[in-house]
């Protein structure tokens, strides 16, 4: 199965063999992955009925909880890497989960779509909240409440004491080299406690 | 199992309890000891060659070793797991040789209080010894001994069951692949003991009980082992499912400013507990409750479950019911927290059904889907080809 992009760059950070958290895993295609290409092993976390049984199917173990109620569940640097893919940004509350990732884990890895893609400005310049295959909701419908720039989110991450050491800003699956901020679609950092 | 008849699709069709005598004594927890016992049972689905495919089904309080399918003549004996167990089912009787058991102590063939005591020639009644979950897992482990089966492919159970495939696991990890618990808990609560408590207060108290040994009087406590089945009755299921089902509906016209059955849950819960008392065993239900309230493999830990469960080397699934406030979810993910504390694989689903602790016995098409997709991966683990073979993947 062809991975999504973000994917992808998560999968080429963590090393072969480590134990790996996923919030939010959905169908479980990034544990299955890690699993059968890196050896790694692992559970997922995800709320959705569907998602929970897709993850059965696929052989990979999930837990059925709320991420919002937090990881109590884990203790203490129980896992080399806690990945949030894609969810970050329709979290409650972002920074006890990016607290929570660098408490169970050693590292986490977050992606998320960047709302400063220069699209979105025009869509605003025109009177409209942006729709794109990236954030594809209507502003009205959407589960997408904590929307942030690459920016934001270093002036964040510095904040909580987190230190970032890897960071990609995607455009159609490429790194973006110039004028990243405006041009990526989704941006991945990896982080750990500073 | 022998069959006469064509089964019905999705169903063992009928089948025939077997009976085992096991001579070597069992001495149990409490340090009392079974010279020899009878143990009833039945299977379904055909042993595969290299004896990987057993799959242990662990009954709870008023179950027993009848499992799925009928009984000849008796188009009213489905088994208690029926809709879990059979050909196309979540446990595929076609892939695994599926195997029900009833517990020592129980009332329904197994040797219990009812069954005459070798050494005085009447019932045991009230000198049954008190058997504990582990207790019958090392009876559920002989039969396995007998039945030519090393380890098992999976244990399953929910509720008290489902202890006894946790207490598998714990007992005898070489020889469980796979644990599934389904409802259930690492320990009572102190509010599941108090209701334990008032239905044996129920049953005790009852003039016909003679101390346990009713059986030599010709009488039965009926009147408390309905009361007992009553309350355990309301903990079985969950308050709005009580209140769509019955609400404060009346069977008679108005009022009639007496005692009787007036609102239909109360009707509904004496018929309950009428029936059972026609069936059940009144020391049984003695026996099983307190085993409930004994189990607690912490305890030999000071109370630490990560270590209590630091021998279990299966693989886990685990499910609750969102409903389930006799062992409410919250109690489970203390088993799943412990078991990913020891790195183990588990998963575990909290099924929003609105049934209470009674949901796991009942349809549900996620819970279904999701056992089935997991004996899927089992099955897959034992050499089968993967993708269930029709009719697995959406049971309704």
């Amino acid at each position: 199965m062809k991975l999504r992009h973000d994917l992808v760059q998560i999968a080429s950070w963590i090393e072969s063999g480590v134990r790996i958290l996923d919030l939010g895993c959905g169908d479980g295609t990034l544990l299955a992955h890690l699993r059968d290409s890196q050896r790694c092993t692992g559970y997922g976390i995800e709320i959705d009925d569907a998602s929970v049984l897709a993850c059965a199917r696929a052989d990979v173990s999930v837990v059925q909880a709320d991420l919002e109620s937090g990881l109590r569940m884990f203790a203490d640097g129980m896992f080399d890497t806690v990945v949030l893919s894609q969810t970050l940004q329709a979290m409650h509350n972002v920074e006890s989960v990016l607290r929570e990732m660098v408490r169970v884990g050693r590292r986490g890895i977050v992606s998320f779509p960047n709302f400063g893609h220069w699209s979105h400005a025009i869509a605003l310049l025109r009177g409209r909240m942006p729709v794109t295959p990236d954030i594809p909701y209507q502003w009205y419908d959407t589960p997408n409440i904590h929307l942030c720039t690459p920016k934001d989110f270093e002036l964040l991450a510095a904040r909580l004491g987190l230190r970032i050491t890897d960071r990609a800003l995607l455009a159609r699956g490429q790194p973006v080299t110039w004028l990243e901020d405006l041009r990526a679609t989704v941006a991945v950092y990896r982080f750990e406690k500073r | 199992m022998t069959r006469s008849a064509p089964e019905p699709a999705g169903s063992v069709g009928e089948v025939r309890p077997c009976d085992r005598h096991f001579s070597a004594p069992l001495t149990l927890a409490s340090g009392a000891q079974l010279a020899g016992y009878d143990l009833r049972y039945e299977t379904y689905g055909t042993l595969n060659a290299d004896r990987s495919n057993a799959v242990l089904i662990c009954h709870a309080l008023n179950a027993s070793h009848h499992v799925a399918g009928t009984y000849a003549g008796q188009p009213r004996s489905t088994g208690w797991w029926d809709n879990m167990v059979g050909p196309g089912k979540p446990i595929d009787t076609r892939r695994f040789f599926v195997i029900g058991v009833n517990n020592p102590g129980s009332c329904f063939g197994s040797t219990g209080p009812m069954s005459v005591n070798p050494q005085t020639g009447r019932p045991y009644g009230a000198s049954f010894p008190v058997v504990t979950v582990e207790d019958w897992v090392n009876v559920q482990a002989r039969l396995c001994d007998a039945l030519g089966i090393e380890r098992l492919a999976a244990a399953v159970g929910g509720s008290l069951g489902g202890m006894q495939a946790l207490s598998w696991a714990i007992q005898y990890p070489q020889r469980i692949a796979h644990c599934v618990a389904i409802a259930t808990t690492p320990r009572l609560s102190a509010q599941n003991i108090a209701f334990n408590d008032v239905a044996r207060t129920a049953i005790r108290s009852d003039p016909d009980f003679h101390g346990g040994d009713y059986y030599a009087h010709g009488v039965v406590p009926r009147r408390g082992l309905s009361v007992a089945r009553m309350i355990g009755h309301i903990t079985y299921l969950s308050g709005d499912d009580m209140t769509e089902r019955f609400g404060r509906s009346l069977r008679t016209a108005d009022y009639a400013f007496g005692y009787g059955a007036e609102f239909e849950v109360e009707s509904y819960l004496r018929y309950q507990g009428d029936k059972f008392s026609e069936y059940f065993d009144a020391n049984t239900y003695l026996l099983i409750t307190r085993a409930l309230d004994y189990f607690d493999p912490a305890r030999g830990c000071e109370g630490d479950l990560v270590r209590a469960l630091q021998p279990a080397t299966a693989r886990f699934l685990l499910v609750s019911f969102a409903t389930d406030w006799r062992f409410a979810p919250a109690r489970t993910r203390e088993i799943v927290a412990a078991l990913i504390a020891n790195g183990r694989e588990v998963s575990y689903a909290e099924i929003d059904a609105p049934h209470g602790h009674d949901a796991f016995l009942l349809d549900d098409a996620r819970y279904h889907s999701l056992v089935a997709a997991y004996f899927d991966r089992i099955h897959v683990r034992l050499g089968g080809t993967g993708a269930p073979a029709g009719g697995a993947e959406e049971p309704r």
